[in-house]
């Protein structure tokens, strides 16, 4: 299976995702932001990091990149695209998801590990799935998930809610949002669901040394969905 | 302008020294020379007094790829990998503006790192701040956490490890030292020097403008009243810059077109510029109209002097220049060719095709002043009588929670959560353990990292606060199960003019020379900080150690944390009761006399290698040194880590029990041991002469010291996590 890694000026975690796409068994690219076309790939993701130093509302610059035009027509046709952290920003910012981020309701940078709710297993992402509650490792300034009401209304209509910041029973409540998210919204889809952005890190969670495996589960299981 | 003695002395220059600028230069200065004079000859640039001292530092051995006097020191860690690391310090601009103040150490520390070819792969900071009750210090926390995090995290560099201190003496003046390392190999390692003729001078990264001027002249005096005035010489940070500067250095230096690579720290141009053609014994000529700038009408004296961020000189092979503009074009990097070698020996530079500046380079270095100041020797302390009758009054559940709860104990996780720890996805143990470690990518190695002071020790004696440091930062690293190899020192100290701060420096740079000698962990690389003082208050001398050590395999990694119910618990080391200058004594006693524990640099070692050899049997299962609040509070932290608890026995010694439990004495360590290992393992120590007592045994939940003292692990985890994170709501 083939992956693609975008790398924005200030990207961070582009390495971090290629380790990680690689110990699975992707065969991955690293793309230069400022590329035209994209290679054949099966996933496309874009990282965590700094894009564009997050001067400007994060990820607002890198959706207009030139790369962008490609990963956007590549989603529209139905191609897997995933957004982590800043990766999660730019989707937001090009439109392909629903919502923006906001700044953490505590107005600080969080870096710890976190639990997540898997509720929706009917897409490629998390079809499969044996585990309803994962661990994942969160480091954002900009995490703080929002949208209208009438927004929230649609994506529920529509099962868009990928993942739930929860305790580790899988219950969500305030105590487990980190960062002020409605609902506690820690990731989304598309309507079409090929398009996932999600705040959480699975790429930090690829090796017991770290900080744990439930990483490495979602990438074998992903890895296993697309074949 | 014209230039006087009345114009020198306000660029922080003193009339003698103005004086020997005109006999060098056998004329009057022009202002551009004078304020280059005024930025190699101030203090933070020059060392003047204290090179003299320096000198004394232990800087050999056999692991030390490059000692003091590059951007940073360089250690073997073998199959062909080096670590590049240094501290530095940033005290006077964060006390001005706490946020840019961090930020641009964070920044400037990864730059003389990665100058040298390394790539960052971890920070650590040691951050001191004024008594909790003074109404500045939330604000100052804050914002150097802020800084810190803000720069650290865009970089995309973990912040592994840190420490932090509350105390009166920073009051006005905090501390914040930053210290990164990073991995290069061994044979791509970049150096300062220039060599060679007309070979071209590069200018890239972000453009000049007029923040930071004077910067390191700011650094080299002491505050006074109006310190708000200073915050134009503060500069301002843009990490997002210098992660593509980072990128693209790193993209240049896989070829061979750089000669000599120096970044634009303090002093900016001048001191980078002038130390590339004083290392290789060459002149140097620019030409200040190819500077990129910022602003417009910038003058040769703003751009020479700018502390603008995020700018590297580098002097190229000739005909590289294409390669070189192509790669920082790619990043959207300023580059210009601003000049070339020569073999004048001197700085000459050029505006507006006038020649504004020709200085003989060696009278900015070479002959740069240096001062054998009169300092005045610390006496040791004689010890108190501490009333034992008063330690009967004590309880120990109260004098723990005390002490778990106090500011220099409790948990900083407030601060290190807000720092990105875990990117590179290498970090195999956090901050909040004995040291933070990483592991060398794809590879079984690991590097562990530690920083410390203990400014109370060296206050009360200067001498023993010096060894203590360095043996702390040791233990540090023994207890993650890594083999100490070398330290970078951060000096902080009050006015060098007063013979009582002179002093204190002197001897506990005297203090770590012995200790780094006898352990054979040498001193690579570090900074001075003098005038840590306001309005004639100076802060308590804090010599800040950061600590460098290796884990061949990483799955060997020691944590603090119990593991496993029914193992034993042994101290390691011998407890004598030592309460003088301990936590116990600070804040519960309100006794702040006396000597520091005594440092047996013997026991140091011998305890140290013995647990490491222990390590390398995989007899240890759980280790933490005993530092701060002694032996109840290590304990503590190992059960707060575990969530277990102990069943503590009573100790056999004729010392009453507080001081057995809160004494401070040094070359003490806790260890978890399965049981069945107890005989091998004591037969370990006793062939070692290793003192040890078997303390107790891993229990389910709870810390039981006897029948009437029983703490649940949420208690202790309560008393040890709300302090802090209540204190910054």
């Amino acid at each position: 299976m083939k992956s693609s890694v975008i790398t924005f000026p200030g990207s961070n975690c582009d390495r971090d995702m290629d380790v990680a796409l690689t110990k699975f068994g992707f065969k991955n690219k690293m793309i230069w932001h400022n590329d035209q076309e994209l290679p054949k790939s099966d996933l496309i993701v874009l990282p965590g990091g700094f894009s564009y130093g997050d001067y400007l509302r994060c990820g607002s610059m890198a959706s207009k990149s030139k790369i962008m035009h490609s990963v956007i027509n590549f989603a529209k046709s139905g191609g897997l695209v995933m957004g982590i952290c800043n990766g999660f920003q730019i989707l937001v910012e090009s439109k392909l998801v629903p919502g923006v981020l906001l700044r953490n309701k505590y107005l600080q940078f969080i870096c710890k590990n976190v639990h997540v709710k898997v509720d929706n297993k009917e897409n490629i992402f998390f079809k499969n799935l044996d585990k309803k509650v994962l661990e994942f490792h969160i480091a954002h300034n900009e995490g703080n998930y929002f949208c209208t009401n009438d927004q929230l209304k649609e994506i529920e209509d529509n099962n868009q809610i990928a993942i739930y910041y929860c305790d580790q029973n899988g219950n969500t409540n305030d105590q487990m949002n980190p960062n002020g998210s409605i609902k506690n919204i820690a990731g989304i889809f598309n309507k079409e669901k090929n398009v996932l952005g999600m705040m959480p890190h699975p790429e930090r969670m690829i090796d017991e040394s770290l900080s744990g495996e439930d990483g490495s589960i979602f990438f074998k299981n992903l890895l296993n969905n697309i074949k | 302008m014209l230039v006087n003695e009345k114009i020198a002395i306000e660029h922080g220059l003193k009339s003698d020294e103005y004086k020997k600028i005109c006999k060098l230069l056998k004329r009057i200065p022009n202002i551009t020379e004078l304020g280059i004079f005024s930025a190699m000859w101030n203090e933070h640039c020059s060392y003047k007094s204290s090179r003299i001292h320096l000198k004394k530092l232990h800087t050999k051995g056999k692991k030390v790829i490059q000692g003091p006097g590059e951007n940073a020191g360089v250690i073997d860690i073998e199959d062909g990998d080096a670590i590049v690391f240094k501290i530095e310090s940033h005290n006077h601009p964060s006390f001005i503006e706490p946020y840019q103040g961090a930020a641009t150490g964070v920044g400037g520390i990864m730059r003389d790192v990665f100058t040298m070819g390394a790539r960052p792969i971890a920070n650590l900071n040691s951050i001191h701040f004024g008594s909790t009750q003074n109404k500045k210090t939330k604000n100052l926390l804050r914002g150097v956490v802020n800084g810190i995090g803000g720069y650290g995290n865009c970089m995309g560099v973990p912040t592994i490890a840190g420490q932090t201190s509350f105390d009166r003496s920073y009051n006005g003046n905090i501390l914040v030292n930053a210290m990164t390392l990073g991995l290069v190999k061994k044979d791509k390692i970049f150096y300062s020097k220039a060599t060679g003729l007309n070979k071209p001078v590069i200018y890239v990264g972000s453009k000049t403008g007029r923040d930071g001027i004077h910067g390191a002249s700011m650094a080299s005096a002491s505050f006074d009243d109006k310190i708000e005035e200073k915050k134009p010489t503060v500069q301002v940070g843009d990490p997002f810059t210098e992660k593509l500067l980072l990128e693209a250095c790193l993209e240049l230096m896989y070829g061979d077109s750089i000669i000599a690579i120096q970044d634009m720290g303090a002093a900016g141009l001048t001191s980078s510029s002038i130390e590339m053609a004083s290392k290789g014994n060459l002149g140097i000529e620019i030409n200040l109209n190819k500077v990129p700038c910022r602003e417009t009408k910038m003058t040769p004296y703003e751009i020479m002097l700018s502390e603008s961020q995020e700018r590297m000189l580098i002097v190229l092979e000739s005909g590289k220049e294409e390669i070189a503009k192509k790669i920082f074009d790619k990043w959207n990097l300023d580059f210009a060719i601003i000049g070339k070698t020569t073999n004048t020996k001197n700085i000459e530079l050029f505006f507006d095709n006038k020649q504004v500046a020709n200085i003989p380079v060696n009278t900015l270095v070479e002959n740069s002043p240096m001062y054998d100041r009169k300092w005045k020797k610390s006496k040791l302390p004689k010890k108190n009588k501490t009333n034992k009758t008063l330690f009967k009054s004590l309880k120990i559940k109260d004098t723990l929670k005390k002490i778990l709860s106090s500011p220099n104990v409790c948990s900083k996780e407030w601060i290190w959560q807000q720092y990105d720890h875990t990117v590179m996805g290498d970090t195999i143990q956090k901050p909040g353990g004995d040291s933070g470690v990483v592991r060398i990518h794809k590879t079984d190695k690991a590097i562990a990292a530690t920083v410390d002071s203990s400014a109370n020790y060296c206050w009360a004696h200067p001498l023993t606060g010096g060894k203590q440091v360095v043996c702390e930062t040791w233990r540090n690293l023994i207890s993650v199960g890594a083999k100490p190899i070398a330290v970078t020192n951060c000096l902080n100290f009050g006015s060098p003019e007063k013979e009582e701060n002179i002093g204190e420096f002197v001897e506990c740079v005297q203090g770590i020379s012995e200790a780094c000698k006898y352990l054979d962990y040498p001193v690579v690389s570090g900074n001075v900080s003098f005038y840590n003082e306001t309005k004639d208050i100076g802060i308590k001398p804090t010599p800040t150690i950061g600590g460098v050590g290796l884990i061949k395999d990483y799955k060997k990694m020691i944590t603090m944390d119990f593991k496993e119910i029914e193992n034993i618990v042994l101290v390691i080391g011998k407890t004598e009761g030592h309460i003088d200058q301990s936590l116990l004594s600070r804040i519960i006693l309100n006794e702040n006399n006396g000597p520091p524990p005594e440092v047996n640099l013997f026991n140091e070692k011998n305890n140290g290698m013995t647990l490491l050899n222990l390590i390398d049997k995989n007899f240890i299962k759980s280790a933490h040194d005993v530092s701060l609040g002694g032996i109840i509070t290590a304990i503590s932290k190992m059960c707060i880590k575990g969530n277990k608890g102990i069943q503590i026995k009573k100790p056999k010694f004729l010392i009453n029990e507080i001081e057995y439990f809160f004494a401070e004495d040094q070359g003490r360590y806790l260890i978890e041991i399965n049981p069945k290992d107890f005989k091998e393992v004591s037969k370990i120590l006793d062939k070692n002469s290793v003192h040890y007592d078997e303390i107790g045994k891993i229990i389910d939940k709870e810390m039981i010291i006897d029948q009437k003292t029983k703490l649940t692990i949420d208690e202790l985890k309560s008393y040890n996590t709300n302090w802090l994170k209540s204190y910054m709501l």
